[in-house]
């Protein structure tokens, strides 16, 4: 039996009084497509905080590679193989892409003279050399050298994926990766991803469409009110009756003849 | 030899200079810094105080002033950068004041009379000291500390989340800062030969925080427009119409500013810039 890469065991998270998670528990299996969908307000871009600690859990606890992370600083995170997207884009706005992208790769420089040596200044750097093959594999077309507050709301989005691939994860989680692409491009979005997952990356994504889901994923944990109500295949989940009342509500359901 | 009055304009350019390099390195990476002056009045009392009391060569008093204020500057950079915004502009502030009022007080220091600095600098000193900090900023800029720097000033969180110990950045940052504006005072001190803390006051720490702010932080372009600006405009403008210098002065600051929010050099500018000059290169 194999060792899930990432074991989430019964977080619970309040903000002031209000319960945003509880009790929510799934593993992850290395190389594993995960979706993780809900209604707004679900909870899940908090579950992504809490695995990346920005936000610490409340009770519970969060093991990756079978180490214990859940109180782990957040800067030591990445190094073990977790990384992530936001969901509102947090690129640096005074960054030109291929610095934002070569941000991603900071934890890979452990050693001073990494840190020390001047990155900008010869074309080739290998660290320059890989950040420019990562983004014309997934591509990217874009000038470099633009800052990335002045481009597109789907090349910004397409960039901060490139980022957090730049880390070399084991788990990757992306929070609506899709969001403001088009049809075309969330199309090649998702052969991207494929291709990520089969060199052996686990992805955790987070999207609102489902069609993206059913492309990828081959297992989804739905959440509602901070709480877990299924946990199956993307097929299966269209036909659970809970999942459909959390998306259309009671009243729309039983308008609809479906109860 | 250079005439007086130049080299007198070069000299101060070159102190400028390193003095805006250390309040860049903190801008850089997104702490205000306003109390320049009091890492300057501390790397020039060091300095003056192994001058003039243990007699140490000159190598050795400028190096005691770089130590001396990066020191100061690591130990205050803790309690400073629990602070953020306009309270860490305020504390940075307060911490000049207490300088500059130990220094009033201390009869070793020589109070509000000053203290004579017997070993000389000459310009050529200054000038060699300035190119060498304006490299090593440059280097320190497109390395990785550098960019990490700049990322943090951008986005602290999501700088951690990447790897990045932001705390220690940001006290590198500091110290190293406080060490630039440390090595700009002991250079003072040597090169005029004597000093009093009236000189290190309020306004030359708004002066610096301005030249920084107003040449842009994103690149080490920045303060060497910045502190070039301030020190030389108002002397091109001296040698015209003296009475509306100061006017036509102030006018050029707002309109900067209203143009160029975030500093007249900045990242783009600079790849515009280049790309040009490469093109013209080619021809
Ligand atoms: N920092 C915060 N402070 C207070 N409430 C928060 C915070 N972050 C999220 N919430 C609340 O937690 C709930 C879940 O939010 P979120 O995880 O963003 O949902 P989702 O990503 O599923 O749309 C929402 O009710 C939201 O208002
Ligand atoms: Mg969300």
């Amino acid at each position: 039996m194999a060792v899930p890469i990432l074991q989430i065991n019964c977080i619970t998270k309040f903000f002031g009084g209000l319960k945003v998670l509880e009790d929510v528990s799934f593993d992850l299996m290395p190389g594993q497509r995960f979706g993780l969908i809900g209604p707004n307000g679900a909870g899940k871009t908090t579950v992504f905080n809490l695995l990346s600690g920005v936000y610490s859990v409340d009770s519970g606890s969060v093991i990756l590679a079978n180490q214990d992370i859940t109180n782990l600083p957040i800067r030591k995170r990445i190094g073990l193989g977790l990384s992530r997207s936001f969901q509102n884009i947090r690129l640096m706005p005074h960054l030109s892409v291929l610095e934002n992208v070569m941000m991603g790769q900071h934890c890979q420089a452990n050693r001073i003279t990494e840190m020390i040596k001047p990155i900008g200044w010869t074309k080739n750097n290998r660290w320059r050399q890989r950040a420019l093959e990562t983004i014309k594999d997934a591509g990217l077309e874009v000038d470099l050298n633009s800052t990335v507050s002045e481009l597109p709301y789907g090349v910004r989005k397409k960039i901060e994926v490139v980022r957090a691939l730049m880390s070399k994860p084991s788990v990757l989680m992306l929070d609506e990766p899709a969001a403001g692409l088009n049809p075309q491009e969330t199309i090649e979005l998702a052969g991207f991803l494929r291709g990520i997952s089969d060199s052996n990356v686990t992805l955790l994504l987070v999207e609102h469409d489902m069609n993206f889901i059913h492309a990828i994923c081959e297992k989804v944990v739905v959440l509602n009110f901070g709480l877990k109500i299924f946990e199956g295949t993307p097929k299966e989940v269209n036909r659970n009756k809970a999942v459909l009342e959390a998306y259309l509500g009671t009243s729309a359901m039983e308008s609809s003849g479906v109860t | 030899m250079m005439g007086g009055y130049v080299e007198g304009i070069i000299a101060i350019l070159c102190i400028n200079l390193i003095f805006a390099y250390g309040i860049y390195l903190t801008a850089a990476s997104g702490q205000l810094n306003l109390g320049g002056a009091g890492f300057q009045a501390i790397g020039a009392y060091v300095a003056g105080v192994c001058s003039n009391y243990f007699e140490l060569p000159i190598v050795f008093s400028v190096l005691g002033g770089i130590l001396g204020a990066g020191l100061i500057g690591f130990l205050i950079s803790f309690p400073v950068l629990r602070t953020r915004g306009v309270y860490m502009v305020l504390a940075t502030f307060a911490f000049a004041l207490v300088i500059s009022g130990i220094i009033l007080n201390s009869e070793f220091l020589g109070g509000a009379t000053g203290m004579v600095v017997p070993a000389y600098a000459p310009v050529e000193v200054l000038i060699f000291s300035t190119f060498i900090i304006i490299l090593i900023v440059f280097w320190l800029m497109a390395s990785r500390v550098g960019l990490a720097m700049r990322a943090v000033h951008d986005d602290d969180v999501v700088s951690e989340i990447m790897g990045v110990n932001v705390k220690g950045i940001q006290v590198f940052a500091f110290t190293l800062g406080g060490a630039l504006a440390g090595l700009s005072g002991a250079l003072y001190a040597h090169h005029y030969s004597f000093i009093e803390a009236q000189y290190f006051n309020a306004v030359l720490s708004i002066f610096v925080l301005l030249f920084v702010l107003i040449g842009g932080t994103q690149t080490a372009w920045g303060p060497l427009f910045g502190a070039s600006f301030f020190t030389l405009v108002p002397e091109i403008l001296r040698l015209g119409d003296t009475e509306w210098r100061y006017v036509i002065f102030g006018i050029l600051i707002v309109l900067m500013m209203i143009f160029r929010p975030q500093g007249v050099v900045t990242r783009t500018f600079v790849h515009r810039a280049s790309k040009i000059f490469y093109r013209t290169a080619e021809r």
